[in-house]
Parts: C-alpha cells; sequence; structure tokens
C-alpha cells in the first residue's frame, strides 16, 4: 500500500530527471508528461484504497539534522487531498501533451517538464508532510517549482511581473507560517505535529490567539482570500492554461488543507472567534471574489476570481464547522466540513475544467481578452459544450455537483441560523445571504463568460481562424465534464465517504453525523431536508424529453426557415452590434458602485481644434478601483518606500560614520547581556 | 391515490396558466377603461403559434434551438415541488425550496444565454438586465422561505406549508412581513411592472421581451407556456405557503374539495391583486430596481428575525 504511494513519487522523480535529458530533442518532450500522468494515476490509486481502507500510514525517516525528520503521515483526510490532487494532475497533464506543443519553438520543454513534475511531487509531499521544519522545506519547493511554471514565457515582460507578486506574496505568506510553527515550537518544544497537537493545550491564551491568526494568514493566502488574493489574479492568468488549472484546482486548495488540518486535527477546540473570523472572511471573500470576476474581461483573471469566490463559499463550511464545535454541537459541526471537502473536491473538478476550457480558447484565438472572441460555439463545439459543463456547475445549477455542496453549505448555515444566540445567528445570515448573492452574481458572470466567448458572431478575425483542438486536449476536457455530472448525481455515494473521513477526525469520533444518507438520498438533521440527486437529474430529463414529446406531435410538419437577424434595416450587422463583456457587466458594477467606484473619462479629439462640430475620434474610458490595492497595498508600499529613503539617510559613505555605528552596536549589546 | 393527485396537478396547473395571464390582460383592460381580450385569448394565441412556420436567425447556435424545450420542460416540473390541496402531494425525493429556486435559476441562466445568441443588440441587452435582476432576486426568494423553514423545521415547501397551517393565528404575523419580501420576488422573477413590462417592446425599457425577440413558431409558444407556468407557479406558491388555512393534511378525498375552492379564490384574489398593482404604477426605472429588492431582502430579514427571537 504505502510502496504505491513511493513509486509514485519515483515515477514522478523519473520524470522530471528525464525531462531534462530528453530537452535537446522536442519531439520528445511528451516523455516527462506520461510518467506525471503515470505517476499521478499511481497515486490515484493509492488515495482510493487509502479511503477504502481507512487506514493512517506513518513513517518516519530521521535524518541527522536535529529537530527534522522526515515524516510522513497519511490518514483519510490526507489521502482526500491527495485523490484531488491525482484527480486533476490526470487530464491536466495530458492536456500538457497536446497543449504544450505550440511553446516547443520558442521555450526549452525540458525544463518545463523538469518543474511540472517537481510541483507535482511537492503537492503530494506537502500533504503527507507531519513535521513542520520539512514540512516548511517541501511547502517552499512547492512555491518555487510553482514560480517557474508561472515564470515559463519568461519573454514576456506582464509574466515576469506576474511572478514576482507571486514570489513575494507567496514569501510573505510563509513568514507567518514560519512565525506561527516558531512560537508552536518556543510552548511544545518540538517541531513534529504529533507532540505539538498533545502539548497545544498548556499554550497561554494569548500565544494562541496569535497563532491562529498568523496560520490564517499564511495559509490563508495562498488559499487566496481576500484581502490576501492579491497575486492570485496574477499568477493564474500568467501561467499556461494546466498549470492554472492545477494552482487554481489543486495548489490554493493545499492551504484550505492545512487549515481544516490544523483547525481539526492538530489545534483541536479552537475558540468560538475563530469560527467567527473564518466564516466572516469566506463570506466576505465569496461576495468579493464574485464581483471582481465580473468587472473582469481577461478570461484567467475572471476564473482566478471566481476561485477567490469558491475558496470563500469552502470557508463558509469550515468557519460554521468551527462554530459548532465551539458550540459543542458536532454532529452539525461534521455536517458543515463535510459540505467545505465536498465543495473543495467540486470546485477542483469544476475549475480545472474551465481552465482547460479557456486554455484551448487561448490557444486557437491567441488572447485571454473575451471582448475579441465570439461564435466559438461553431468552430469548436466540444470545447464549448464542455466550458458550459463547467459554467452551469460553477453557478450551482442542478443536476451538476456545484449544486450539491452549495445545498449542503446552505444548510448547515440554515442549522446556524436557527440557534439560539442573537450574535451568532447573525453572523450565520450575514454568511447565508452572501452565498445566495454569490450564487446570482456567479450565475450572471458565467451567462456572460459563455456567452460572450461562444455565442454570437465573431468579434475579431483571429477568433474567426479558430478549429477544434485536438483529441488529446478534447478527451481530458471531457473526463472533467463527466466527473461534474457524476459527482453530483452519485454525490450520495461520495458524501457517505467524505463522512468516514470526517469520523476519523478524533475529535468526532464516536459522534453521529446530523447528515445521514438513506439508499440514493441524502438528509440533514433527521427530516429537515431531503436530497435525490439521481430522481431529480432523471425527473428533469424525463420533463425535457416530455416537452420535446409533446412539441412533435403538435407542430412537427411546421416548417424552418433560416434568415439573417434582424438589423433595424441597415443591412451591415457588424460585430460591433453584439453586446460586449464590458456593457454586459455595466449595470451590476453600476449597482455595487459603492464597491467598484467606477470612472468614465471621455477623450475626444477635434478635426479643426476652434470648431468643435466635427470630431475625429472618441475615446472612453471606463475604469474601477480595486479597494484592497487602493486602500490597503498602495498605504503599505507608499509607506514602505517613504520609511525606506528615511533609512536610506544613514548611508552616507562616510568611514567615520560606520564606526560610530559599530561603537553603538557594540554597547548595545553589551548592555543587552548584562540585563 | 396521491400518485393520482399529483399527476392531476402536474396536468392541472399547465393547463390553467394560460387563463392567469388572460385574467390579469383583462383586470388590466378594465383599469385602463378598455374591454380587452377575452380571458381565453392566451390560448387562441398559443395555437396559433404552434401552427406557424418559424424563423431563425443563421447566427443562432443550438443553445438557441433547445432553450425553450428546456425552459418549457422544468417550467411543468416546478409544480411538483408545491402544495395545492395539501400533504398529500408531499414527496421525500423532491420539493427542497433551495433545489426549486435552483431550478429557476437554471431556465434564467438558459434564457439569457439564447438572448445573447443570435448576437443581435437587443437580446445582448435584455440578457445583461435579466441576470443583473436575476442575480439581485435570488437572495430575497430564498430569505422569504426561511422563515417558515425555521418555524415548521423543514426545508421541504410542501411540509412547510401543512404544517404551517396548523399554527395559531398569531404566528402569521412575520409569514405576511416573509410574504412581501416574496412578493416582491414575484414580480421581479416573472417579469412584471415595475421590473418590467411584459406587454411593450420598448428597447430602453424592456428584458424579457428583448431577450425571446428572435424566437416565433412553437418555440416562441414555448417560451411564452413556460413563462405563463412560472407565473401560475409564484401564485400558487404565494397564497399557500404563506397563506396556508384550509390546506388538507389528510389523505382523504372527500377532504380535498374545500382546500380546492379556496385554492382558486385565493389564487384569484393575488392575480388580480398583481393585475391591479401592475395596473396602478410606473415601471421604474433600472437603476431603482436594486433599492426595492433590497427592501424585499430587508423585510425577508426582519421576518427571519422576528421568528427566531
Amino acid at each position: 500500500m504505502q510502496n504505491l504511494f513511493f513509486t509514485s513519487l519515483l515515477v514522478l522523480t523519473g520524470g522530471s530527471i528525464i525531462s531534462l535529458i530528453v530537452q535537446r530533442d522536442t519531439k520528445l518532450s511528451y516523455v516527462s508528461s506520461v510518467f506525471s500522468m503515470f505517476g499521478s494515476l499511481l497515486a490515484l490509486i493509492f488515495s482510493i484504497g487509502a479511503l477504502i481502507t481507512q487506514s493512517t500510514l506513518t513513517t518516519t525517516l530521521p535524518t541527522s539534522f536535529p529537530m527534522f525528520n522526515i515524516s510522513l503521515h497519511i490518514d483519510p483526510l490526507a489521502a482526500f487531498f491527495i485523490l484531488i490532487v491525482s484527480l486533476i494532475a490526470l487530464p491536466a497533464s495530458l492536456y500538457g501533451i497536446g497543449y504544450m506543443k505550440q511553446y516547443a519553438k520558442e521555450y526549452n520543454l525540458g525544463v518545463f517538464g523538469f518543474f511540472y513534475n517537481i510541483f507535482l511531487i511537492s503537492l503530494l509531499l506537502v500533504i503527507t508532510a507531519h513535521n513542520a521544519l520539512y514540512f516548511l522545506f517541501v511547502w517552499e519547493i512547492m512555491s518555487l517549482s510553482s514560480l517557474f511554471l508561472v515564470i515559463f514565457e519568461n519573454k514576456k515582460l506582464q509574466i515576469i511581473k506576474s511572478g514576482f507578486i507571486y514570489f513575494i506574496m507567496t514569501h510573505a505568506a510563509t513568514a507567518f507560517i514560519l512565525l506561527s510553527f516558531l512560537l508552536l515550537f518556543q510552548f511544545t518544544g518540538s517541531f513534529d505535529f504529533e507532540t505539538i497537537k498533545q502539548h497545544f493545550a498548556s499554550i497561554p491564551f494569548v500565544i494562541q490567539t496569535i497563532i491562529f491568526l498568523c496560520m490564517i494568514i499564511g495559509f490563508g493566502t495562498k488559499a487566496g482570500i481576500v484581502p490576501f488574493h492579491i497575486w492570485l489574479p496574477w499568477a493564474h492568468s500568467a501561467a499556461p492554461s494546466h498549470v492554472s488549472s492545477l494552482m487554481s484546482g489543486v495548489m490554493i486548495k493545499i492551504g484550505i488543507f492545512m487549515l481544516f488540518k490544523m483547525f481539526l486535527d492538530i489545534l483541536p477546540q479552537t475558540p468560538l472567534w475563530l469560527g467567527y473570523v473564518v466564516l466572516i472572511i469566506g463570506a466576505v471573500s465569496s461576495i468579493l471574489g464574485v464581483l471582481y470576476a465580473l468587472s473582469e474581461h481577461d478570461i484567467k483573471r475572471l476564473l482566478a476570481y471566481h476561485s477567490i469566490e469558491n475558496i470563500g463559499i469552502i470557508l463558509l463550511g469550515l468557519g460554521s464547522g468551527l462554530i459548532f464545535i465551539a458550540l459543542k454541537q458536532p454532529s452539525l459541526a461534521m455536517l458543515a466540513i463535510t459540505a467545505g471537502l465536498f465543495h473543495t473536491l467540486n470546485h477542483a473538478v469544476f475549475k480545472s475544467l474551465l481552465f482547460l476550457g479557456a486554455g484551448s480558447v487561448i490557444s486557437q484565438t491567441h488572447t485571454r481578452n473575451i471582448e475579441e472572441y465570439g461564435g466559438l460555439i461553431k468552430l469548436m463545439p466540444y470545447t464549448a459544450i464542455f466550458f458550459l459543463v463547467g459554467a452551469v456547475a460553477i453557478s450551482g445549477l442542478p443536476p451538476f455537483n456545484g449544486f450539491v455542496s452549495e445545498w449542503l453549505t446552505f444548510q448547515s448555515l440554515f442549522s446556524g441560523i436557527a440557534t439560539s444566540s442573537i450574535l451568532i445567528k447573525s453572523i450565520f445570515i450575514f454568511g447565508a445571504a452572501c452565498l445566495t448573492f454569490t450564487g446570482g452574481l456567479a450565475a450572471a458572470c458565467f451567462v456572460k463568460a459563455f456567452g460572450i466567448t461562444f455565442l454570437a458572431r465573431s468579434r475579431s478575425i483571429e477568433s474567426e481562424k479558430a478549429t477544434e483542438v485536438s483529441p488529446l486536449l478534447l478527451i481530458s476536457m471531457g473526463t472533467l465534464a463527466v466527473l461534474c455530472l457524476t459527482l453530483g448525481v452519485f454525490s450520495f455515494f461520495v458524501i457517505t465517504n467524505i463522512q468516514l473521513i470526517v469520523k476519523n477526525l478524533s475529535l468526532f469520533s464516536s459522534k453521529t453525523s446530523s447528515l445521514s444518507s438513506t439508499g440514493i438520498s441524502l438528509q440533514v438533521n433527521q427530516n429537515v431536508a431531503h436530497l435525490n440527486m439521481p430522481v431529480i437529474f432523471l425527473v428533469m430529463a424525463v420533463f425535457i424529453a416530455l416537452s420535446f414529446g409533446l412539441v412533435y406531435i403538435v407542430s412537427r410538419k411546421q416548417k424552418v426557415v433560416l434568415r439573417t437577424v434582424w438589423d433595424c434595416g441597415f443591412n451591415a450587422l457588424s460585430p460591433k452590434m453584439e453586446i460586449t463583456a464590458t456593457g454586459f457587466s455595466r449595470t451590476l458594477i453600476l449597482i455595487f458602485r459603492g464597491i467598484f467606484q467606477p470612472s468614465k473619462q471621455h477623450e475626444i479629439e477635434y478635426v479643426d481644434a476652434d470648431i468643435r462640430y466635427f470630431s475625429k475620434s472618441k475615446t472612453v474610458t471606463l475604469g474601477i478601483v480595486n479597494i484592497y490595492e487602493a486602500y490597503l497595498y498602495y498605504p503599505l508600499h507608499n509607506g514602505l518606500s517613504i520609511i525606506s529613503k528615511q533609512i536610506r539617510k544613514i548611508q552616507s559613505g562616510n568611514v567615520n560614520q560606520y564606526l560610530l555605528y559599530i561603537f553603538i552596536l557594540l554597547l548595545g549589546l553589551l548592555i543587552f547581556a548584562r540585563y | 391515490m396521491s400518485i393520482f393527485i399529483i399527476i392531476l396537478k402536474l396536468i392541472l396547473l399547465p393547463t390553467l396558466s394560460p387563463l392567469c395571464v388572460g385574467i390579469v390582460r383583462k383586470v388590466k383592460a378594465y383599469m385602463q377603461n378598455r374591454r380587452g381580450a377575452g380571458i381565453f385569448q392566451p390560448y387562441y394565441d398559443l395555437w396559433k403559434l404552434f401552427h406557424k412556420d418559424e424563423v431563425i436567425a443563421r447566427d443562432a447556435s443550438w443553445i438557441f434551438y433547445l432553450t425553450p424545450f428546456l425552459l418549457f420542460g422544468l417550467s411543468i416540473l416546478l409544480p411538483l415541488g408545491i402544495p395545492l390541496l395539501g400533504s398529500i402531494e408531499s414527496l421525500s425525493f423532491f420539493g427542497d425550496f433551495i433545489i426549486t429556486i435552483y431550478l429557476l435559476a437554471t431556465m434564467t441562466f438558459f434564457i439569457a444565454l439564447s438572448g445573447l445568441d443570435v448576437g443581435s443588440a437587443f437580446g445582448g441587452f435584455g440578457s445583461s438586465r435579466e441576470m443583473t435582476i436575476a442575480a439581485l432576486t435570488e437572495g430575497t426568494l430564498l430569505f422569504s422561505f426561511l422563515p417558515i423553514a425555521l418555524v415548521t423545521h423543514t426545508t421541504n415547501v410542501i411540509l412547510m406549508a401543512t404544517t404551517a397551517s396548523g399554527l395559531p393565528f398569531f404566528n402569521y404575523l412575520p409569514f405576511v412581513i416573509a410574504f412581501m419580501g416574496f412578493f416582491i420576488a414575484l414580480m421581479a422573477e416573472t417579469g412584471r411592472i415595475p421590473f418590467d413590462n411584459p406587454s411593450t417592446h420598448l428597447e430602453l425599457t424592456m428584458i424579457h421581451e428583448a431577450m425571446i425577440l428572435e424566437y416565433s413558431g412553437k418555440r416562441l409558444a414555448l417560451i411564452e407556456w413556460a413563462n405563463a407556468n412560472k407565473f401560475i407557479f409564484f401564485i400558487i406558491l404565494g397564497v399557500n405557503l404563506f397563506f396556508p388555512w384550509g390546506l388538507s393534511t389528510t389523505a382523504n378525498l372527500s377532504s380535498l374539495l374545500f382546500p380546492f375552492i379556496l385554492v382558486i379564490v385565493k389564487a384569484t384574489t393575488l392575480i388580480v391583486g398583481v393585475a391591479i398593482l401592475e395596473s396602478s404604477m410606473a415601471k421604474l426605472r433600472l437603476f431603482r430596481l436594486p433599492d426595492l429588492l433590497l427592501t424585499g431582502f430587508i423585510f425577508c430579514v426582519i421576518s427571519l428575525i422576528t421568528v427566531t427571537i
């Protein structure tokens, strides 16, 4: 069993080395992807096996460094996340074989394959790490290898800039994680998670608070919570599409995984306020994520903002779970945590599907601006269907998987509203309100994303020339699309298994969950709510078929004539007459003007500046303000620059002055050592 | 027995839905000092449309072809989750209010896509406005169910209504507040004044009509009928969930007669109410609509707080 996991790591390592060996021959660049596929397949089989047997594997390899043990710990929770990683890595690697061909002339695919495999290894290792120092080591490998994947197209300045933002944010996050682990070491004397778990209760309350906050900031930055999410739209849009799908579908989930692991397993019995904080962060992230997604016209940045939204939904589940734990209502907590975990899996599936779909479109049109697409449904019919499945799933519409996890999240929030305390009640009402608005706005955003991209007529010459992508790409997208439907319709099966994982946490041992499944139907709180996805799917299919049948009987004899669309008599329907993505979302942006602060600038150039009747050209610039950049990051940046300028003054270049500094420092140290 | 009642409901509501539209139009005509067409006119219109040839835009894709069927299919499925007569219709596998709301969202999603599909300027703006209003309405609609769900400890709409029908009279006050929120959502979802005017084709103001402008023949008939179904669905839901008096809680056939008469009376009252309200106010500017929807949302939150304290 364990050997399967190590074999998978070995295969991936082999893939990375071979990729460097064959880098001169671009025809062999697919070899490393085959290794990644095989490695992820092994990891997938391993994780399914570990989940079926519900076993916990622990291995420790001592090293010659003190405190630094390579200690692996695979409990069902970790196995579940290995499942997510490998489930997405498999189609993404397959997609990579076909997708990377377009870069073969310009960039070195060998190096890419090397970092790609290293990235997959580091994802698997981070999940299994059970020693804080070793964890930080593999965490850093994960951050750096993904950084090199992000800046793969290193001849573009924009992409280097994106990589730089990612580099800074991810290391700021690591600093907070490091701080929390150092504090834990200070008070428990160990870097080993198992020892920390046993001694955590003895840590003073104030220090506990600091540790919790550091972890939320550190792991939350990786997960992409507002306001630490700014790297996400940059990094995800810069990377090649299948890497974006891995980063958005899987890597940000590692942050989520660590929050689950820390708050539910390693540092159990978290205080009530932590639940409040996580729930409110989740609610704010979900609503702001979807609002910024609405204003975005770069398809990959749009999808990246939706990742922020969905991380918010996952945190709504985790946050309500933490509140229920603190309120000593473990059965409701199990419901909420199941909702969070299921949404983690679902988001991984549909978001990677959408990124792969976006990648296919970009590879054909060579632009990420959705205003230049249009009409692709006729040129790329299969890509369109798969993207539509992803869009429907992420909007949370039945019978796809997104609906089921949103339903579970709603049910746990409703249970929270039914609690007695007015403060808790209002926090849950806030969470539920944010979730409903998020659902509606996400649907609006994906009508825009799908409609402007695939429907109507082409808006640029590039998009008129698009053709369907190669079968490799279609197979990997198709697999994920089928998964979206399967995870939705057979959700009772998946949820039953996720419940077992939750039950396995020591916090919930011998507790019964308020979510149960009888046969193919899910049941919440003994009869409060039922959900029977197979029947709902069947009923929907039957009724739609019924409407086909009825209409066929009534009006099968009527003819259908094809004509051009009504053009108000101008006889020249140009793409300019179609609605744009900007126009589509403008109404919502104006409605939420408090958040967006939209601006409009007119510039008119006249034929003759003195006679202002005939304009030569008109420009309208629409802009919105990013509140977190305007009110958090710019002041921070400016403050840092001002301080740096002040500090620069001490660098006078005068040797005597430097001697004075040394003398003062020495004096200071002596005094410090004395007392 | 219960299967018989459910099938009857599934056939009865789509059959009566064009009549409701006819009644609204007739009442509005009276209010405007006109005689108006007969209340059966929508049936003649549907019959006519089903027997006409279709003209479809060349740029349309399969989404445009498929949407009317999907829309109609889901619209005749919706009544499965709401009570017409009483608890006899309750199903354990269907009827959660979240699924009902998300089915409505699915319908909106696809009609908005088909509005974008032909690439005319009207369709696009219609879709944009429709999605804007739908996104803001969803919260109000969902929250209007919540107070009753919390009182009755279930999220199954039919059980919610039948349990609530047995409550003492004083308990209905929060429901009435929630109903005000629901009513605003009803006007928005079914495209009534002040949100949208179903009887104009004025490009500045139309929302729903703009999206379906390119449809004709049987597909237009399906969409019109689906909208009528949606309207009667909201009417029955409104009267039977928020004013659930008289709903039968037994499976006895003879005890179903009174609820049947009562629901007809209640539904007619609400339909006439909608028509009178539509006639007595003007369509609001698009940017005033969020305020109205927010008001509805606040009604629901007030009701929610009232029932849980």
